[in-house]
């Protein structure tokens, strides 16, 4: 036996801890259905110079019937499914594995394997996702330079600043990785000898101890990137030229 | 002077109930504190485990208003005026008597660990940034509040195949130290169960030596882990490299 009633209460604490799980589960959840519905929307995803990051890089081939953004986001979208943050988030909010600290999980007492066996087990391909997620961020990143080039010429307009900001934080998410951190340098055991590993892995070390941070602007500010292309491209808005 | 409501665990390895206590509040006064009062005052047989009173030796571990904490290190002036205050055994292990329990079975798990193991002719020097990572968790005082608080121990009793962060820590201390040779990685899997851990991160938020568990100690174990045996683009640059 454990701890008389306390083994039998949900919790006993008193503070309100299932705010955190109930706002990433509706913010993952809102962002989960506006991204699908976009995904499989196909149209209105590039407004010149811009490109929704949604559809890019953008593969317009004849023998695939569905919105090209099902051929690249899988990439993305397995990345942040297996990020180590998100991990947290998600088991925390939809699996209430548990769904706070000290709050009792869902699931038998026993038989619990977590990651160590199917399905979770293939959160240990993270990496492989962090490969693909940066071939698909020099694509962001040449969007973003092209959004500086309009039909009458060079300039900037409140798109290329999106789309630039949009690029930048997704680097930054992706460089904070925790796996991009251990392949850098985490995984040797005498770091004087490698001292460029050593001063990487450092930077690398400063920006993961935000990465949650990251995860969560990077989130939220490619969803606002592609609303933008959207409305601009639909009519709803006209882009503001600024320079 | 206030005067504060203590709801405390009474009971052993049957079962117990909540017994309330009044206590004058002073000011600097910290549950530990408290205790000690309705010890002197009302009940002399109050069992409670403590030592330091300075939040170093780990001992006094205990669930305050549900929330894993050391009871010298938790401020009866955070609590606000007329609350309620409960104070319960660690949840995780077996209760002896009040707010005692038996943490027997993390020593146990502690010799299973593979000690430090260096090479023959190793030469003694050692730079400190070599050391940096293993010091942080050799801060741990051994409260065991991360493994109470672990829902695998805490509610799936997976004590059968999980060792817990602590020694989660202990074992990532081991293989990144720069002088240790053995790989402990299938002992980490195998026997420690690294991939139980499903990253909720609850062991760093209840650390009181504010350790990075989960960032620094579980994550980097398991890309050691993934490294070894579910990474092939590692294992060909191992036959390379002929290791």
């Amino acid at each position: 036996m454990a701890n008389g009633t306390a083994s039998k209460a949900l919790t006993m604490r008193k503070d309100m801890w299932w705010v955190e799980p109930l706002i990433t589960g509706v913010v993952l959840g809102a962002f989960g259905i506006y991204s699908t519905w976009r995904a499989l929307s196909n149209q209105f995803y590039y407004t010149e110079p811009y490109l929704s990051p949604f559809y890019s890089p953008l593969l317009l081939l004849d023998w695939w019937p569905l919105s090209p953004a099902i051929l690249i986001l899988w990439a993305p979208l397995g990345f942040r499914a297996t990020c180590y943050y998100y991990r947290k988030a998600y088991y925390r909010a939809y699996f209430f594995s548990p769904p706070g600290c000290a709050v009792k999980p869902v699931g038998k007492r026993g038989s619990y394997t977590g990651e160590s066996s199917f399905p979770f087990i293939l959160q240990n391909i993270h990496r492989f996702f962090l490969y693909a997620s940066i071939v698909i961020l020099l694509f962001l990143w040449i969007d973003s330079y092209e959004a500086f080039f309009f039909h009458d010429g060079m300039g900037v307009g409140v798109g290329t600043i999106v789309l630039t900001a949009n690029a930048f934080l997704l680097t930054m998410y992706s460089f904070s990785c925790h796996s991009f951190r251990h392949l850098m340098g985490g995984n040797l055991d005498v770091f004087s000898k490698c001292p460029t590993r050593f001063r990487l892995w450092g930077a690398i070390s400063v920006q993961n101890e935000v990465h949650m941070k990251w995860a969560w602007t990077s989130l939220v500010f490619v969803a606002l990137t592609d609303l933008y292309v959207f409305l601009v491209a639909n009519g709803t808005i006209t882009d503001l030229r600024l320079i | 002077m206030s005067v504060a409501k203590l709801r405390v665990f009474r009971g052993d390895s049957q079962g117990g109930e909540e017994k309330e206590y009044e206590v004058p509040v002073d000011e600097g006064m910290v549950v530990l504190d408290a205790l000690f009062y309705i010890q002197a005052n009302y009940d002399g047989d109050l069992a409670i485990r403590w030592n330091c009173k300075a939040a170093k030796c780990g001992s006094c571990s205990t669930e305050i208003n549900g929330k894993p904490r050391l009871a010298c290190k938790t401020r009866m002036d955070s609590f606000e005026e007329g609350e309620t205050v409960t104070v319960y055994p660690i949840k995780a292990f077996p209760v002896i008597k009040d707010l005692v329990t038996d943490v027997s079975w993390n020593y146990e798990v502690s010799k299973k660990i593979p000690p430090f193991t260096p090479a023959e002719d190793t030469e003694w020097i050692m730079y400190q940034e070599d050391v940096e990572r293993g010091q942080e968790f050799r801060k741990c005082i051994e409260c065991f509040m991360c493994q109470n608080v672990c829902h695998i121990l805490r509610d799936h009793n997976r004590k059968d195949a999980f060792a817990g962060p602590r020694f989660m820590i202990k074992i990532a201390e081991r293989e990144m130290h720069p002088l240790d040779v053995l790989d402990r990685r299938e002992f980490a899997r195998e026997e420690a169960g690294v991939g139980f851990c499903n990253i909720t991160k609850c062991c760093t938020e209840v650390c009181p030596e504010d350790i990075h568990i989960t960032d620094n100690g579980i994550i980097p174990l398991k890309e050691r882990v993934v490294d070894k045996y579910y990474d092939p683009l590692s294992w060909l640059l191992r036959k390379i490299k002929g290791k």
